[in-house]
């Protein structure tokens, strides 16, 4: 647009100033007419969630604080259930409780005056005297594994039932939805509460003796609860799905050129589906993560002394005037997880949705 | 059209295809969508079929090509009866479908060459990649569509260009046989000449035969030989393509014709509009005797009571109607 009192853009005018307009140069137009390079749906859906700054770096968060769950824990010099002021034979050291962030107990400082070096408590330690740090880092971990499985679970229980219901159709279809629709209409924190405190008493005296044992009834239970819960809205998404692609004329096409059934699941309904699920999933594990802390706060989560985020939170609501940190490293953390992992599946569905693709 | 021998390629006898439909929270009833059709077709002639939304035109072209089961009847192509596993193997590299709607009959995820070659890979008729790559730049050039959009998806294309892509995809295994179901009725008039100037074209350089459907008469005008006219899932008038037009002896037929913008103001003028009293009966509720009997200016008690047959009336002009001797003398 010239400055030319002239050409002055006026946006009440319908008139289109012809200078506004240059030729293409021969480079733009060989541009227009270039054949596309030929690429998979897949890595032109990779290549989109790229160009999405948010959704990169909320991916690169993801992967930070999944590592850091992962792998701290195994060098960490303190575990997440010692008591540093407890050592066998001797009385109990209470220095070692509730100590600041950086600061010593009693013995450590000993060896600090002597000449040595002790490895320092970033976040202090907690009322029993852990390493408030690597509990922060455990519970991380507790939280992903728990959203992770638990969107597994569902995701499972979802494709399963959802297909079933949609390919089958008819009366089948008919009593799951209105199962799913009585579960739907259930209030849900109420029900996970309610599940969750029954089902740890009957697991816990089931699991005794065995392998589960050791990952907890509590956990156990909160698996069975989201299992049980949420595997409603991913059955109703993946049964629409495929009652709506089922009835795509390119199945029909497919049909008419002889294809097998096979050939027509593999060809055009996964990869017609497969991405809102994996989109669907994606949203899950915020949800799970969110509920399971919820559940921890409230004393229906983990068993102690496992941390969880949720339950490091409930735990510092005791000493909250003194120690405010230790409720909001925690929360902090559960919202940076939540968040991330929010802003990442709407990334994936930005790049995988073709209609949105320029 | 092209050059055509007096054998049926594509017969098809009593054909019935029911939807069991639901009706109520837990009862089904059966849907007649296509109630009883018989017609043939010969080698390298088109038949147009036309009729209003929801007569059945759809389900007999699908259920000619046993994309749906026929609930009663049989399909013959070139002599012999589609029944088997193996005929019916043999019946989908001979017969091919070019659908209704050009946007959901193009899968999204696909790049157009996978499209146009699904049928080749199905039936692994090529042996290497770049055998695949030639047929599929070979059927693109057959249909207009530049092979630079070989690489791109279906979406990036307009409605024209998506038809074609679906013409291509249908030619793909060499076909005699094909059923065009209204392949024009979603596109633009101005496209839709193109697109069926394209239909014969092909048809004169492959030999093709084709069942051609369209909703109006004005489409299948020019390409048809025969045209079949449907009204809730029977066949109740056929003729040649002329004659239809000139002749139309079957009370619905005339009500079409006459909807038919003419070009000739004279002739306009003469022809009065017939316009049909009340709406299409739900398929559900066919009336007894004639279907067309709740909308027909001539209907008898004699009409309620029995279906009028298809019968031929002069020299191949088939009628379904009681009355056809005294509605047209
Ligand atoms: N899969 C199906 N299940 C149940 N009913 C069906 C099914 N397909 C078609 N019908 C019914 O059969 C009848 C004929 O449908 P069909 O699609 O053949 O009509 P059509 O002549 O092709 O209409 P249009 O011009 O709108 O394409 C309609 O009443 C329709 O509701
Ligand atoms: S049979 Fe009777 S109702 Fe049917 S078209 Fe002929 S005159 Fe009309
Ligand atoms: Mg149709």
């Amino acid at each position: 647009m010239s400055n030319d009192p002239k050409h002055r853009f006026n946006p009440f005018s319908m008139h289109v100033n012809v200078d506004d307009f240059i030729p293409a140069t021969d480079e733009e137009k060989e541009y227009i007419v270039q054949m596309r390079p030929s690429t998979t749906f897949f890595r032109d859906g990779v290549r989109r969630l790229c160009r999405n700054k948010v959704a990169l770096i909320s991916f690169i968060v993801i992967v930070i604080i999944t590592l850091s769950a992962i792998f701290i824990p195994l060098f960490w010099p303190y575990s997440y259930e010692q008591m540093l002021g407890v050592v066998p034979g001797k009385p109990v050291d209470p220095s070692y409780n509730n100590l600041q962030p950086f600061a010593y107990g009693k013995t450590e400082q000993k060896i600090i005056e002597e000449g040595g070096s002790v490895f320092p408590h970033i976040f202090g330690t907690d009322s029993s005297g852990r390493d408030y740090f690597i509990r922060v880092v455990y519970g991380t971990r507790i939280s992903l594994a728990v959203g992770f499985f638990a969107s597994l679970i569902v995701l499972i229980i979802g494709i399963v039932v959802g297909s079933v219901s949609g390919y089958i159709g008819g009366k089948v279809d008919l009593v799951i939805m209105r199962i799913v629709d009585i579960i739907y209409s259930l209030p849900d924190m109420l029900m996970v509460i309610l599940l969750a405190s029954v089902l740890r008493q009957t697991i816990g005296d089931a699991l005794e003796g065995t392998v589960l044992e050791r990952i907890g009834s509590n956990i156990i239970s909160l698996f069975i609860v989201f299992g049980i819960l949420y595997w409603v809205s991913m059955a109703r998404l993946i049964r629409g799905q495929i009652l709506s692609l089922r009835e795509q004329e390119y199945v029909m096409a497919a049909k008419a050129t002889g294809a097998r059934p096979f050939w027509i699941i593999r060809h055009h309904l996964i990869p017609n589906c497969i991405s809102v699920v994996i989109i669907s999933t994606a949203l899950q594990i915020p949800n799970a993560i969110f509920t399971e802390s919820f559940l921890s706060f409230v004393g229906l989560g983990v068993n102690a002394p496992m941390p969880s985020l949720g339950s490091l939170a409930s735990d510092a609501l005791n000493g909250i005037s003194s120690y405010p940190y230790r409720l909001i490293i925690p929360a902090l953390v559960i919202s940076l997880i939540v968040l991330s992992l929010n802003l990442f599946g709407d990334g994936l569905r930005d790049a995988f949705d073709p209609k949105l693709k320029s | 059209m092209t050059e055509r021998n007096e054998t049926p390629l594509v017969e098809a006898r009593h054909l019935k295809k029911y939807f069991q439909v639901n009706v109520g929270a837990f009862k089904t009833a059966p849907l007649k969508a296509v109630n009883d059709v018989s017609f043939s077709i010969m080698r390298g002639e088109t038949l147009g079929m036309v009729g209003e939304s929801g007569c059945g035109k759809t389900t007999v072209g699908r259920t000619l090509l046993q994309l749906y089961k026929p609930t009663g009847g049989e399909i013959i192509y070139d002599g012999e009866k589609i029944e088997s596993p193996a005929s019916l193997k043999k019946f989908r590299t001979k017969a091919s479908m070019v659908f209704q709607d050009p946007y959901s009959s193009l899968n999204p995820r696909m790049t157009v060459m996978d499209i146009i070659a699904e049928p080749l890979d199905v039936h692994k008729l090529c042996r290497t990649k770049e055998e695949r790559r030639e047929r599929v730049l070979q059927l693109m050039d057959y249909v207009g569509l530049n092979s630079e959009h070989a690489s791109r998806y279906a979406h990036e294309f307009s409605g024209g260009q998506r038809q074609r892509i679906g013409i291509a995809r249908a030619l793909a295994v060499k076909p005699e046989f094909m059923v065009c179901d209204e392949p024009v009725s979603a596109l633009d008039v101005s496209i839709q000449a193109q697109v069926i100037n394209m239909f014969d074209e092909l048809q004169d350089r492959l030999g093709l035969t084709y069942l051609f459907i369209a909703h109006d008469l004005l489409v299948v005008r020019h390409i048809s030989d025969r045209i079949a006219v449907m009204y809730l899932g029977k066949m109740v008038e056929l003729a040649s393509a002329g004659e239809i037009y000139d002749r139309p002896l079957h009370p619905y037929t005339k009500s079409l014709i006459s909807a038919v913008p003419l070009p000739d103001p004279e002739k306009a003028r003469a022809n009065r509009r017939i316009i049909l009293k009340g709406d299409i009966p739900s398929p559900l509720r066919a009336p007894s005797g004639c279907p067309f009997r709740t909308r027909c200016a001539y209907a008898t008690e004699a009409c309620a009571e029995s279906m009028p047959e298809l019968k031929d009336v002069s020299g191949g002009h088939l009628v379904a109607c009681h009355r056809t001797a005294e509605i047209n003398d």
